[in-house]
């Protein structure tokens, strides 16, 4: 399986990103063998529709479970059709790196969002 | 983070002076931070009022528009007829592109046979941060005439958000722009409360109704406050029912108060301008009430 | 002969104006108004009209014939407002992203898509008892684009639109149309004042009025647009409008003080002329300076 996580800077020790649309890049890994594939996310300077496009993104590289810290609608809907797995970082005061939320992936500690978990950024 | 955004519905009903003296209040009565945006970008006008100095303005790019290579282009006139926005102009001499009226589809990239078009990202204003007494400020200019899709406001939003988490703020205050369309959309999203500032005419009341519907649509809390309510008392009323009615409480009324004039003319919140003055009493008692309100609205959704 | 009335900053007396200064031209002329502010119309709420017709207003939405779609993709690859992701097989349409620009439908290989229409809002119209004929566009909740809107109720009234004799009252009269602009100076305003003669701009003597003012007398001037300006509420500031108008040789055709009889008026919704009819020979002078002023 590959699991994608949303993050802030360029390996698994940087800092988590919140953001699933707006993440600056995504960090696909195996599990299984720890190994990360960074890719950029073009959508994060969309116009509109941001999460839309990293949902396909995401689709298009075979990911099966997304780790980040909120969906708008249009992105978990897109997710959902596309039968990938959307996974909620717990809230916490200081921000998770990204080798935190894949172990606690793999912890199993790590809550499926059951549906959009914000309402969407409009025109953004 | 709590985030209040001021809306109105109606323009001119004083959203923004409420919004600078909440923005003073906020800053001199108010346990933590709070950073402050202006999301009316069509009219930004809360700058005026906060004294902003130090602006750092960067250029904003919108969506793109279609750009025609006259060289290659042969004016055959088949762009003009995919274009749903009549921004393609042709003849024998060649295409133009009318730049306001194109939405950056790309329809006409298509069907053009010679490959004369392209999409162009284009500037459409600027977003800027300015320090105030009460805190940092994030605003932005449209450039007069740009399509006011909420991209914008929701840059402006996404800054001020980064910096208010990036320093740990207590809050974020926002003001919004009118109507109900997309920039409102932008401004109320994410939103831990709305704060609607009306006025006891018909009009700001037939308003009123229609962006209580949309804050409610998009399921953020609203509360009322009536900006002039003495002028016409029963006019107040009717917008209390109208609240009541779907379970919206009205917070203040506010007097029709000449100080609120005064402060805008010195381009200063009343708060500061005329701290003795009836409206500035209400609009510290406001404040104060909002407080309260934020706090059961944030523990509500932990719940 | 179409007048814009428009103001930049909201809250002005937009309204105010466009309705006085219809009520006054409806005595000489068959009088048209548009209500383009369709995300707050207000100008039916002081002039009291009978609607006698509502026409629903629609944008073009793609719908998918799932028995044909490869979900090869090319659809969302086009869709410059990720309206469209194809994902599992299907494709899945976002209605509120979508800009009704058809590229998808087009460039489709199987021919898989077509377009259905989708309300987003409505345009009423009636005569008022001064005989005005006033046509409103109001965006539907939740919306998010009022343009299409906006561009249906210029392009008013369709065939089926009214049934009353608004053909008849135009060969008999010349015909006047006046356009209530919405606030700001974005693309509905350019919008609005595309295709008109005149402009006039309703401010206040205020820091705000004159910020907001100069906006739009920048895109005024870019489309080259005569233009007067109405300073409402004076006495409210001491911003130099007069200054401002002076150097972009704007006249100042009216000035209404700030009263507060005048506001407790207008906030019942009372239309000016009728609260306060001294102002009919002022606005007649301002109405019969912009014929000539456009005529000539």
């Amino acid at each position: 399986m590959k699991l994608a996580i949303s993050m802030t800077g360029e390996s698994l020790d940087a800092p988590f990103d919140a953001r699933f649309g707006r993440a600056a890049q995504f960090c696909l890994v195996e599990p299984e063998s720890g190994v990360c594939e960074l890719v950029a996310n073009p959508a994060r300077d969309a116009s509109g529709g941001a999460g839309v496009q990293a949902a396909q993104l995401l689709a298009s590289q075979g990911v099966t479970a997304v780790v980040s810290g909120a969906y708008g609608p249009k992105a978990w809907k897109t997710l959902h059709a596309a039968g990938i797995r959307a996974l909620l970082a717990p809230d916490s005061a200081h921000t998770p790196t990204g080798r935190e939320m894949l172990e606690q992936f793999c912890a199993g500690t790590l809550r499926e969002a059951d549906a959009a978990s914000h309402d969407g950024h409009h025109g953004g | 983070m709590k985030e209040i955004v001021v809306l109105s519905g109606k323009g001119g009903t004083g959203k923004t002076s409420v919004t600078a003296a909440l923005a003073h209040q906020a800053a001199h009565a108010t346990a933590g931070r709070w950073l402050l945006a202006d999301a009316d970008v069509d009219a930004a006008n809360l700058a005026l009022l906060l004294d902003a100095q130090a602006t750092v303005a960067e250029p904003f790019v919108g969506g793109a528009v279609a750009v025609v290579d006259a060289d290659a282009c042969s004016g055959c006139g088949l762009c003009e007829a995919a274009c749903r926005y009549e921004a393609l102009i042709c003849d024998a001499g060649g295409c133009q592109v009318d730049a306001i009226a194109c939405e950056g589809c790309g329809a006409c990239l298509d069907r053009c046979p010679s490959g004369a078009l392209a999409l162009v990202p284009q500037t459409v204003g600027t977003c800027r941060r300015s320090e105030t007494p009460y805190g940092a400020l994030h605003h932005a200019h449209l450039d007069p005439g740009q399509e006011n899709s909420g991209k914008l406001v929701t840059a402006v939003k996404r800054r001020a958000r980064a910096q208010a988490e990036a320093e740990h703020c207590a809050g974020l205050l926002i003001d919004g722009p009118p109507g109900i369309g997309c920039p409102v959309i932008a401004a109320v999203s994410g939103a831990s409360l709305a704060l609607l500032v009306t006025e006891p005419t018909v009009s700001g009341r037939e308003d009123l109704a229609r962006a209580l519907a949309t804050v409610t649509h998009f399921g953020v809390p609203a509360l009322i406050c009536i900006n002039k309510a003495d002028l016409y008392p029963d006019g107040a009323q009717a917008i209390e029912d109208l609240g009541a009615a779907r379970g919206i409480a009205t917070l203040a009324r506010l007097p029709f108060d000449l100080s609120m004039t005064e402060a805008l003319a010195a381009g200063r919140p009343v708060t500061v301008q005329c701290p003795e003055a009836p409206i500035s009493q209400a609009l510290a008692e406001l404040w104060r009430t909002l407080q309260a309100r934020l706090a059961e609205v944030t523990t509500d959704s932990k719940t | 002969m179409r007048l814009v009335v428009a103001s930049g900053k909201g809250g002005t007396g937009k309204t105010t104006v466009a309705t006085a200064l219809a009520q006054t031209a409806a005595l000489t002329y068959a009088v048209r108004l548009l209500d383009c502010d369709v995300e707050a119309p207000n100008a039916a709420l002081s002039l009291h009209p009978q609607w006698s017709s509502a026409v629903t207003v629609t944008r073009p939405v793609p719908r998918v014939d799932a028995t044909r779609c490869t979900a090869c993709g090319r659809c969302a690859e086009v869709c410059q407002f990720n309206a469209l992701a194809v994902v599992g097989g299907g494709v899945l349409v976002f209605d509120d992203l979508c800009h009704g620009c058809g590229r998808c439908v087009w460039i489709c290989p199987e021919q898989a898509m077509h377009e259905e229409p989708l309300a987003v809002g409505q345009i009423d119209a009636g005569y008022t008892p001064d005989g005005i004929l006033l046509a409103q566009g109001l965006l539907r909740i939740g919306q998010p684009m009022g343009m299409p809107v906006l561009r249906a109720l210029k392009r008013w009234p369709t065939a089926a639109a009214l049934d009353a004799p608004f053909s008849d009252a135009e060969s008999a009269h010349t015909l006047l149309e006046i356009r209530d602009a919405p606030p700001g100076a974005s693309c509905p305003v350019v919008e609005t004042l595309r295709g008109a003669d005149a402009v006039i701009l309703v401010t206040e003597p205020t820091a705000f009025g004159l910020h907001d003012l100069r906006q739009v007398v920048g895109i005024v001037q870019e489309l080259g647009l005569p233009a007067w300006v109405v300073i409402n509420r004076d006495g409210i500031g001491t911003a130099p409008i007069a200054e401002y108008c002076a150097e972009q040789g704007l006249p100042i055709a009216l000035r209404i003080p700030l009263e507060r009889r005048l506001a407790e008026a207008l906030a019942r919704g009372r239309p000016l002329l009728d609260a306060a009819p001294e102002y009919r020979p002022a606005v007649q002078t301002l109405l019969e300076q912009i014929v000539s002023g456009v005529a000539a």
